[in-house]
Order: C-alpha cells, then structure tokens, then sequence
C-alpha cells in the first residue's frame, strides 16, 4: 500500500494548491455548497469553465462546439433567482456530440452531418431533464464519428489527447467527454456507452464514468450506433457526483419504449455504505497471460483494498467472455448497417450534387461517412445479407444469451465483479489506425456487460510507471447500480481521500 | 472466411457506398480480418440457447393510438434538410434521372 500512500500526500498537497483559486475543479457537490452558501456565483463558475477550456483545449481537443453565450446568460439568470434547489442547479457541463439540444449543431463528429451543420430542432430527454434541475449546457464534447471507435480517432475534428501525455489518446467514444472532466473544462458531462465508450475513456483520463444497466437511462434523442446495447450515463470527477447525475437523468420516458418503469433508488442515500461483508467475484477470464504487468498489479493491489475494507473476494468463472468481442463485432455492426440507412442527404446535413436519387445517396454517404463507419455499415451489410445471416447474425445473438447466462450465474454468488478496465493504459496516438482488429481488442473487458446489459462502473486505482492512470472496472448485476456505486464511494474515500488525481496541464 | 474484391463491391453497392479501386483492396484485407477474428463464435455450441435480441425482460409495451403534437414543428423539421421544400414536402432529385 505504500505506492497508494505517496501518490495521495501528493495529490492531497496539489489538490490544495490549486483547489481554493480554480473553481473549475470543484465536484457537483462541492460547487453547489458553494453556490447556496454565496460562496461563489453560477456565474463564476460558469465562467472559470469557460476560461479553462479556452487556455486547455487547444492542446486537448476535447470540446467541439461552444454553447458560451447561451451557458452565461442561464447563469445570470440562476444566480438572479437564488434558488438551488437541486445539487444540479448551475453546474455547467458539456455532453458528447450526439446529444440533441434544441438549436445546437449536433453532428456525431461525422462530416455527413456537417456542411451544412445539422442544428437539433429537440432536446434529448436527458438534456431536458438536467435542463430542469437547472444544469448549464456549455457545449459539445468530441466523438469517435457516430461513437464507433476506441480513441476518439474517427472524429471529423481530429483526435483527442489524453491530459497525461499529449501523445496519447483518450480513449473512446467519449474520449472528449473523459478529457475535458478530468482536465476541469466542466464540472460533469454526458457520454454514451455501447461497449466500454464511457469507462474505457473514463479510466485512460483518470475520471470515474459508470454505464448504466440498459433501460436505466432514456435513449431518445441520442444519435443511435446500435440500439440494443446503447447507453447514456454520466462522467465525473467523484463517485458521489455519478449518483447525483444518475438520480436526475435516470427513469421511464415514455419516448423510449426501452426504458423500465421499475422505480429508481435513491442513489445518494448509499453514499454512507460500507463494502463489509459484500462478496466480489474474481473471474480468471479477464486476467489473461498477455495482461499488461502493470494493470494486473494495480487491479490486485485493488482487491486488497476491498479486503482491508471488509469485502470477501470470491473465484468465479465466466467462461464465455472470451466470444464476447466477436458477438459484439456481429451484433453490433448489424444495428449500425441499419440505422445509418437514415443518412441519406435528404432530411439533414450534408448534400451533393447527382443526376438522379440512386446517385445522390452514393454521393452523400461516400463523401460523408469515414472509413470506420463504412467498415462496419458493410459488415453488417454482409452479415445480415441472405446466406449468412444464421451463421453471423443469430449466432451471435446465441452467444449473447451464454454471455448473459454467465453473468447471471456468477451474481447468485457474488454482489460484485471486479476486473480491469483496459488491457492497457492510454495508448499512443496512431498506433492502432491501420488495424480495425487491434482497435477492436481495446474493448475486450468493456464488452461482456454491454451484452448482458449490465451496470458497470470505472475507476482510477492507480498509476502505470509513465505516470498514466490505470483503471478499475466494477460490474453488478442488472438494476445493480446501487451496489456498484457503493464499492466504488468507499474504494474512492480509502484510496483518493482528497479527491481523484489531477493531470498537470 | 475471406472475402473478395468482387464480395467487398457487392456489399459496397448494398451499403450505398461507392469505393475506388484503392478502397476495394484496403477494406477486402479488413474485412477479412474482421471476419477471421468473428469467426471464433462457430467454436460455440449454442443448439440449446435461444438468440437475445433484447435483454431488458420488457414484454410488449403499450401506448395509446392518440395523435401527438411533435416535440417540433413541421418548419423547423423541413428546415434541417439541406435540400429545397415546398408545401412541407422536401425536393428530391427524380428517382430516375
């Protein structure tokens, strides 16, 4: 435990230096005691974000469109009314490019919805509902184009660069998103998790982000990569600021058939819990021989953190995790091959000159879509196309029900799973390009729970000798968040007592 | 399983995407490795399983047949389309020439 010590006296000593002057790196909590106590203004705060991203951005590129004016006016507004009735009200945030807000451009980082720029007519139902606790939208965070990616890459923008080394990505999808919470551009933001897009970016950038259990959060508005397994959830700086934000954005929308109406719990009331007692379940299948020394060191220190703090841990199998990736590489294409059909030039963004229909929808979608899209478009083409669609498409879909079951099994002896969050650290920028494959490997312990539809949450635990965060990842069963949120409050509070880690940009 | 330049061309014109020759090369090697890796899954023994195509256990959800008002309106829909309308109909190119 002596590494854990020496790194929290170090951030405990920088958090202080720089925590009393830039209110930009307060969590939700902090800033809205804060704000009902006068401390600080909305207005204030709003504006230190701002002024953040302006002198950090440009080496990070994780902010693609900024919504300033309208975000400072709101928080005049807010700070003229006095009244903070929600933990959310003032708190400026940015969410990932494919979130509809009513007049913003939303453009999935794709060039199909850009030139012209595609500007929402309608909020999606989670913009709407932090809209009413009275969240400050503040702009639009960076993607992999329409979130198919594991590095932010795919961008029509360019790439993202991870806080801790420049060099590097930040994962993906919600690389932007990841970058810009744990560089202090906003106190929180949105991101989408289909299959490791929230905690993969989550654990390169040194934040903490939890995928919901699917049917948790509501999808409409939210641009669509595949819909079986798309997620919303949130990005933050502390485990406490997740409940938070999942106790505004979660419940039924009766805009999303897929949503539950099985009630939502008081998330923050779990803020007081103890892992004491709860049985964590260790599964060989996401320790494999070629795991980077230094993630399986970290996430074994982890484990004895959960056992100081009084947590069984309990050997478990999952033995289908290994088909996980190539069911998804099947599943998930298959739902992309369909909903991009609907971008065609004709009801929003990009357009072309043809002679005739057939030619202007091959000249939009070739000029619009990059190489990773059309990759998978066409996979999915192929693999629903007559001939193959039992041997791809529901073959898949079967494996997906063993993935499902392994799961299921494994929770009727354990409360939790703990694993790593990414075979590695933040990779290099470019290094995976040329080798769909190697991209897709990132995603190899992000992907078993997306399938199953699982809650899971990533957290930092630790430091690569490079000096780049390493990343927990704790699973629950379905509807399981509290007991994740759980574990993951008291692994925080015992390994970051003065907060998460802070890159130095 | 490998796929031809003569398959990746076919799906290509499915997908409606055109590709140059340099393209067809990149994404039949691509594709292929994609297919390659997926093809673990025919390892798996699933005669027994049922296909998943939603795992929330939501059965049948219902609403009532009512006409709603839109969260916008008709103009401001028409309005995202990059092409011309008129009487709230968008102007396509002729489906033939």
């Amino acid at each position: 435990m002596d590494n854990y010590s020496i790194i929290i006296i170090y951030y405990n000593f920088k958090f202080s230096l720089t925590g009393s002057r830039m209110i930009n790196t307060l969590t939700i909590s902090q800033a809205h005691n804060k704000l009902k106590n006068k401390e600080i203004s909305c207005e204030e705060l709003t504006k230190s974000c701002i002024e953040r991203i302006e002198k950090t951005d440009p080496l990070v590129n994780a902010v693609i469109y900024k919504n300033f004016n309208s975000a400072l006016s709101k928080a005049k507004k807010i700070d003229s009314e006095n009244n903070f009735y929600n933990p959310l009200t003032g708190i400026p945030y940015l969410s990932k490019d494919v979130f509809c807000e009513e007049d913003v451009p939303t453009t999935a980082c794709s060039n199909i919805l850009r030139n012209p720029d595609y500007v929402t007519p309608f909020s999606s139902t989670t913009t709407k509902r932090l809209e009413a606790c009275g969240a400050i939208s503040i702009g639009k965070t960076n993607t992999d184009e329409f979130t198919m990616g594991s590095s932010t890459e795919t961008s029509c923008y360019g790439v993202t660069k991870c806080p801790w080394d420049l060099t590097r990505v930040a994962g993906g999808s919600s690389g932007g998103s990841a970058a810009a919470v744990s560089s202090d551009e906003s106190i929180f933001a949105l991101g989408t998790d289909t299959g490791g897009s929230i905690r993969q970016p989550a654990g390169f950038c040194g934040c903490t982000g939890i995928r919901v259990t699917y049917g948790r959060t509501s999808r409409f508005g939210v641009m669509s990569m595949a819909s079986s397994l798309d997620t919303i959830g949130p990005l933050a700086k502390s485990v406490e600021d997740l409940c938070i934000i999942l106790s505004a954005i979660s419940g039924k929308d009766e805009l999303d058939a897929t949503t539950s109406d099985l009630e939502v719990p008081d998330y923050q009331s779990i803020l007081n819990g103890s892992v004491k007692g709860m049985t964590i379940g260790i599964s060989k299948d996401y320790f494999p021989a070629e795991l980077d020394n230094e993630v399986r060191e970290h996430i074994e220190n982890a484990i004895k953190v959960f056992k100081k703090l009084g947590a069984i841990t309990k050997e478990i199998s999952l033995p289908h995790t290994k088909y996980a990736l190539p069911a998804y590489y099947i599943i998930v294409p298959s739902e992309i091959s369909s909903n991009m059909a609907r971008y065609d030039g004709i009801r929003f963004g990009h357009t072309e000159k043809a002679k005739d229909l057939i030619e202007y929808y091959f000249s939009v979608r070739s000029a619009g879509f990059g190489d990773e899209v059309k990759r998978r478009i066409m996979i999915g083409t192929f693999a629903l196309s007559a001939g193959y669609y039992d041997a791809y498409y529901r073959q898949a879909q079967r494996v997906r029900t063993l993935i499902k079951q392994d799961f299921e099994k494994a929770f009727e002896k354990v409360d939790l799973i703990v694993s790593p969050m990414s075979p590695t650290p933040a990779f290099k920028i470019g290094s995976h390009t040329d080798d769909p494959v190697a991209m897709y490997l990132e995603d190899i312990f992000s992907i078993p729970q997306a399938l199953a539809g699982i809650p899971a949450l990533s957290i930092p635990c630790g430091f690569s000798k490079e000096n780049l965060p390493i990343a927990l990842q704790i699973m629950g069963p379905q509807w399981g968040e509290p007991q994740i949120l759980k574990a993951a409050n008291a692994f925080e509070k015992e390994v970051w007592p003065g907060g998460l880690p802070k890159p130095n940009i | 399983m490998a796929l031809t330049p003569a398959d990746i061309r076919h799906i290509a014109k499915l997908s409606r995407i055109n590709l140059s020759e340099k393209e067809v090369a990149k994404f039949t090697k691509e594709l292929s490795s994609i297919l390659e890796c997926v093809d673990k899954l025919k390892e798996v023994d699933t005669r027994k399983c049922k296909p998943t195509k939603q795992i929330t256990g939501l059965k049948q959800i219902f609403r009532k047949d009512e006409v709603k008002r839109g969260l916008a309106d008709v103009e401001k829909l028409l309005e995202t389309s990059p092409l011309k309308f008129t009487e709230n109909q968008i102007e396509t190119q002729a489906a033939h020439g």
